[in-house]
């Protein structure tokens, strides 16, 4: 049988625009098709955005790369139509071990909080997770949404001016050019308009070589995610075993910085390491094999005039945490909303420099937390050694030194603490995690669940309070959402804690943009002003 | 607002140094330095306080003897 990642999925094919004599103007160009790339264009769609996917390949990526998706990214695939399917093939897991030398230390559950339609991580090779989501972009067509992806088509130069941007183009039958209103570069760490564009991308490179291996096994370890600090069969480094679909299992080796990278990858070299590790007597094939090294870096803005900068090809973490393709959504939630407001005329353009803010807050907490990560794994002085092995010896016999462990900080979703585009929490009665930034916590609703009951626009989340319904502000048409503490009691702890009744506004990306004790026509007028960055 | 003690809080200073000292006979440097790490985050759980920490660290590294001024 064939892989996903061998089969062309968008093959290329000839387009009309390639013979037109004056280059084609289109809304949205989004450059590259991976996760974050799929999912900008499907937001973007279903908001019936015009947009095009241009992509230097037909088919989804080789390898199974990024592979933890947490829980928001989840609720956003939701929004986007494609949750359950990632969620049915995906791998949920809740437990994690921690290993020291020859010895388990401790144990850790996520202890995912009850009340949530979505666990907190599944596993789920990248590949699985580009398929569906080119199932859906597939999905939107044939409704007739305005969404198409050409394949083979790799941007070759970028021309930004002030009121569109040019491209040219290569193809198989040579090139030729388009032009957008808005360009978003999602061509990744590399990205090659990051670079046609001259910008910056500076930041920390680690000086460390990690080995991924996957492999086919049918072994019965537990579906947990499994860390090693110094073990026996990887001396001196770190080691990961994670459980992925269809008897995939990541490893995950460090192997140090003076190494030979193409003879470390050779399976003569990776079959004994990996034997060292699993056992052997244990039977495995080798999936894929890669060796990586990592920076954590990000542009200095984001946005430059027309274009755009989403997931990796604006900001780079190490792989610790599981920060990566998860930001990415995080990106294309935060940007599309906008974009379509602004490209509607609701919204000024301005309102993409809140991306700017919101976004490069985001990437430098995951760029912190996966530095620390990375400095707490690979001890990079003699002195941090030493703490960091007291840390795992205390950990192993005192619940007090767990916390100090840092195999990598799991990815969770951004508060926007003090954005442009929150209003101020006069009210600070309500529940710190449902504050002004903060995207909605899930909760039980009726039969269903809070995520799913929320508009695709703005929405009205009024508990035990009268509330008009579905009233247009601003310009803006609003969804009410009324509901009843009595009945959702985990939805009223959440959101009104001790206080009897609550407004939110939540935006279009499901962050809470303000609240209040009651519903006040001329306050949510000014607040959903600033949300759309016209106050 | 708990504050780091800097007048003497220690009611037998002798005996706390010895046993501190006790503590590190026979072993190597490196197990010294264990040793240390490991009492360092004990005594830094114990204290909690993240602005007691923070001038302990703060005091800690000022102490160093000046290299210049000999």
């Amino acid at each position: 049988m064939n892989k996903i990642f061998e089969i062309p999925l968008y093959p290329y094919a000839r387009h009309p625009d390639q013979d037109a004599t004056t280059p084609v103007q289109h809304k949205v160009i989004i450059i590259g098709a991976g996760p974050v790339g799929l999912a900008a264009a499907i937001d973007l769609a279903q908001r019936d955005v015009p947009v095009l996917v241009l992509d230097d390949n037909d088919r989804v990526s080789f390898g199974s790369r990024a592979i933890c998706f947490s829980k928001r990214t989840l609720e956003i695939l939701d929004r986007l139509g494609c949750g359950d399917v990632n969620v049915e093939t995906g791998v949920t897991w809740n437990t994690g071990r921690v290993f020291f030398n020859e010895r388990e230390i401790y144990t850790f559950n996520l202890l995912p909080e009850e009340g949530h339609k979505r666990p907190a991580f599944i596993n789920l090779q990248q590949y699985y997770f580009e398929q569906f989501l080119f199932e859906r972009v597939q999905q939107l067509v044939e409704e007739g949404k305005p969404i198409e992806i050409r394949g083979r088509n790799r941007v070759e130069a970028i021309g930004a001016h002030p009121d569109h941007v040019r491209l040219e183009i290569e193809t198989p039958e040579g090139p030729y050019e388009l032009h957008a209103e808005w360009l978003i570069a999602c061509d990744g760490a590399n990205s090659p308009t990051r670079r046609m564009m001259g910008l910056d991308f500076v930041g920390r490179v680690f000086e460390d070589n990690f080995l991924i291996a996957d492999v086919i096994m049918k072994a019965d370890f537990p579906t947990e995610r499994w860390f090693w600090f110094d073990p026996p069969f990887n001396r001196g480094q770190s080691a990961l075993l994670h459980r992925q679909p269809d008897n995939v299992w990541r490893i995950d080796l460090q192997l140090g910085w003076d190494i030979d990278r193409e003879a470390e990858k050779r399976p003569e070299r990776v079959i004994p390491r990996l034997k060292a590790m699993l056992g052997e007597d244990v039977e495995f094939d080798l999936e894929w094999v890669s060796i990586y090294t990592f920076q954590c870096r990000r542009m200095e803005r984001f946005r430059h005039g027309r274009v755009i900068f989403a997931g990796d090809a604006a900001h780079q973490v190490s792989p610790f945490g599981a920060r990566g393709a998860n930001s990415g959504l995080q990106d294309v939630d935060n940007l599309c909303w906008k974009l379509a407001m602004v490209l509607e005329g609701q919204a000024p353009v301005r309102l993409l420099d809140s991306y700017d803010w919101e976004r490069v807050y985001g990437a430098d907490e995951n760029i912190l937390n996966s530095t620390r990560s990375t400095d707490f794994i690979t001890p990079k002085s003699e002195m941090s050694q030493i703490f960091r092995d007291a840390v795992l010896d205390l950990a192993a016999r005192h619940e007090f030194a767990r916390p100090l462990v840092n195999s990598g900080r799991l990815s969770v979703p951004c508060v926007y603490d003090d954005g442009p585009l929150n209003t101020d929490d006069i009210s600070n009665t309500l529940p710190a995690r449902t504050r002004p930034g903060a995207p909605v916590e899930d909760a039980p609703l009726g039969e269903g669940w809070l995520i799913d009951a929320l508009g695709e626009g703005f929405t009205l989340l009024a508990i035990d309070t009268a509330c008009p319904q579905d009233v247009t502000l601003e310009g803006v048409a609003l969804t009410t959402l009324s509901v009843g503490a009595k009945d959702n009691p985990l939805l009223g702890a959440r959101y009104l804690g001790a206080q009897p009744h609550a407004v939110y506004l939540v935006r279009p990306d499901q962050h809470i943009a303000a609240r209040w004790a009651e519903y006040n026509e001329e306050a949510v007028s000014a607040s959903l002003k600033r949300a759309t960055a016209r106050a | 607002m708990p504050e780091l003690k800097l007048k003497t809080n220690l009611r037998d200073p002798d005996s706390f140094y010895a046993n501190l000292l006790a503590m590190h006979d026979g072993l190597s440097k490196a197990e010294s330095d264990a040793l240390n790490a490991r009492l360092i985050l004990i005594l830094a759980n114990h204290i909690g306080d993240e602005q007691v920490l923070a001038r302990a660290l703060h005091l800690a590294a000022e102490a160093a003897p000046d290299q210049s001024a000999h």
